[in-house]
């Protein structure tokens, strides 16, 4: 009898524990001001907003960490119908085909500007998102993908560089791109599966724009690409993830956000950004021009430049903000990256993704899937044949004994 | 003696290829951190899967469609199963039944993209009607498939005779002809149910803007599948493990009872 007591004692104090404990975490963001006026200027209009996003590429609530998209709602009364795709060219595709009407899309760089280009987005109406001018970091306005924001605000950015094993890789051979198609780590390196990422390294490596449309140039990467083939394990892209992770590859190209993800499990991995040059992303939200309810769409945008819903996103995916007012709210670790936020040097060695033409898409996706066929496709296609030689073995074998036992059989009568 | 050996271990193969996966994700779901490294015992992906509302609600969603799409296509289903099984003109008949095969033989982006094509033509937004038309399209086939047979074993005599002891064309139809296909339905049924769950390409060329799960999970490849996706996956496992046990075990008993009642009578 004591016993049950004492343990509901328990149990009752620890639900106490756990109740004083979760309203403190959230309070975090409860504290911090908002425009109230401004927020609840659609309140009890009943309005539902459509929101596609990046698989993962938002703050949703667990650990204990803020759930943007319900703050959003609580705070609004806006009804946010969360989804999300996991590509720029599906998001395309999807909008394309019409099948869907979105109120905010978050697409890179290359992808606002083609979606511009072809009458695809609201322009926006600025007096509806304050905190744009307030809080955006100047070198983050009017960039050259929409070179007077008139059609989209910044989300996250980030750099691609090459993510190693200190542990398994020499420090003399982290040289730049070619540490990819060194042979030394044949086996143990991986690779974008995502032919605009992988030209880009290719380009860059023989010292090109990535955003060339010149066929000689682009030809010769593709050459490059599959001579990388043989030292590359596998094309891949989340699996880089657990790869890295689990040392069962020791090289590999990625987003410098998702490094820092990595580094945080095995803390061998080291990041470099090659000398000769590499990718400078930035993901921004868009309004598409099929939105009819732009107000709110805009709404929406303006909240995700709160710093605090800022820092609440790069606290769950790690990747870089254009909001400065941001880093003191969030982990001071991430804050002081060198990684996370490069220095002006780094950058200016960048550049960004631009949309290219359709034949230049063309060229590259074709000479794409030839490397990765043939890199890939052969082991497969030797296993199945393989295979399929075991299997007809076997069977005929199997007739071959079925027909001596019916011989046998036949003899005894 | 060595002939039961061998085949003791390619059972054991089999069974291995089979439950190995499934069991390295019950594992992993019961990690403490993001991926493949044991960490140790943790039912912390479960906790949070309940808090997350896009996984949450876009399970929910594939149950909806599951369940409306196989209900649907079930109904279609006898419909077209009964009018082909008394069609009088045998080449109609067999052009209807091959007919039918094409939506299984099909490759699913084929069937996937022309239901694209054909809802934008007709100006159909995306969303629950189309993503349900679609579903609906491609479980027909297999519950018309799984009754068809089942038509063709029926005794016409206990039709009749029951229209000789007094029932009507309907009454008979319901007291005779439905329980002799019910196991047809309930396998077409289900083979819908699973078909529907189990569909990523068709539903990612109709759902417009209602997302199902797979289309969710997909969305995360660029950065790490969800171990929440594990936990859910176990989840659903465990459920459909428990409904198969138990009605195994009621068929079971059942059969016992009717050889107790077999020997009593004797």
């Amino acid at each position: 009898m004591k016993f049950k007591k004492i343990l509901l004692l328990i149990l009752s104090a620890s639900l106490l524990l756990c109740s004083a404990v979760f309203p403190a975490q959230a309070s975090e963001t409860e504290e911090y001001s908002y425009d109230m006026e401004y927020y609840s200027k659609l309140k009890d209009k009943n309005v539902t907003i459509y929101v596609y996003n990046w698989g993962e590429y938002i703050s949703d609530g667990s650990d204990g960490s803020v759930d943007v998209v319900k703050e959003f709602e609580k705070l609004t009364g806006i009804n946010v119908e969360y989804t999300t795709f996991d590509s720029n060219e599906s998001l395309y595709a999807k909008l394309k085909s019409g099948s869907a009407s979105y109120d905010v899309i978050i697409p890179s760089d290359y992808m606002v500007s083609r979606l511009a280009e072809e009458g695809m987005l609201h322009k926006l109406d600025y007096s509806n998102i304050p905190n744009f001018e307030k809080y955006v970091d100047d070198e983050f306005k009017n960039p050259e993908y929409d070179s007077s924001n008139e059609y989209s605000v910044p989300y996250m950015w980030g750099t691609v560089g090459i993510i190693y094993n200190t542990k398994y890789v020499d420090d003399e051979d982290v040289t730049g791109w070619d540490l990819l198609w060194n042979e030394k780590y044949s086996g143990k390196i991986l690779m974008f599966d995502n032919s605009r990422d992988a030209f880009a390294i290719a380009l860059k490596k023989l010292g090109y724009s990535m955003n060339t449309t010149n066929e000689q140039e682009i030809k010769e990467a593709a050459e490059e690409l599959s001579k990388q083939g043989d030292v590359v394990q596998a094309y891949v892209m989340d699996m880089i993830f657990d790869k890295m992770v689990e040392e069962n590859a020791y090289i590999a190209p990625y987003y410098a956000g998702d490094y820092l993800t990595m580094a945080d499990e095995n803390e061998n991995l080291a990041f470099f950004i090659p000398d000769e040059g590499t990718n400078l992303f930035t993901d921004a939200m868009c309004i598409p021009a099929t939105s009819e309810n732009k107000e709110a769409a805009e709404m929406f945008i303006n909240f995700m430049c709160e710093p605090v819903i800022s820092a609440a996103n790069c606290d769950m995916i790690w990747y870089s903000t254009p909001i400065s007012a941001a880093k003191p709210l969030m982990d001071e670790e991430l804050a002081s990256s060198d990684i996370a936020y490069p220095d002006d040097e780094v950058l200016s060695n960048t550049e960004r993704f631009k949309h290219l033409s359709s034949e230049t898409n063309q060229l590259m996706d074709d000479l794409w899937i030839s490397i990765v066929r043939t890199n890939e496709l052969t082991l497969s296609f030797w296993v199945v044949l393989f295979i399929i030689c075991v299997g007809v073995l076997i069977l005929v074998f199997r007739n071959m004994y079925i027909r001596q036992k019916r011989a046998q059989a036949r003899m005894k009568y | 003696m060595k002939r039961s050996k061998i085949s003791g271990i390619y059972a054991a193969f089999v069974l291995a290829f089979l439950y190995a996966p499934i069991a390295i994700l019950i594992i992993y779901s019961f990690n403490s951190v993001k991926g493949y490294s044991w960490q140790g015992f943790s039912l912390k992906w479960y906790k949070e899967l309940f808090s997350n509302e896009l996984i949450i609600e876009s399970f929910r969603n594939t149950l909806i469609v599951a369940f409306v799409a196989s209900v649907l296509a079930t109904i279609l289903g006898i419909l077209a199963a009964l009018g082909v099984y008394s069609m009088k003109n045998k080449m109609a008949k067999g052009l209807i039944k091959n007919v039918t095969n094409l939506p299984i033989l099909n490759p699913e982006i084929v069937t996937g993209i022309s239901l694209m094509l054909l809802f934008s033509a007709m100006r159909m937004r995306g969303g629950w009607a189309t993503l349900i038309i679609a579903h609906i399209t491609f479980c027909v086939p297999s519950v018309f498939l799984s009754i068809l047979p089942k038509l063709r074993q029926i005794n016409v005599s206990l039709y009749e005779a029951a229209m000789d002891l007094g029932c009507s064309p309907a009454k008979a139809f319901q007291k005779v002809v439905i329980p002799e296909i019910m196991p047809g339905i309930v396998t077409g049924f289900l083979m819908a149910l699973t078909y529907s769950i189990d569909d990523f390409v068709i539903s990612f060329f109709t759902a417009g803007d209602v997302q199902t799960l797979s289309i969710t999970i997909y969305s995360m490849v660029k950065k790490r599948v969800s171990p929440e996706i594990n936990a859910l996956s176990t989840i659903l496992f465990a459920v459909v493990l428990a409904v198969l046990l138990v009605t195994n075990i009621r068929a079971i008993r059942r059969e016992k009872e009717i050889e107790r009642k077999r020997a009593a009578r004797r």
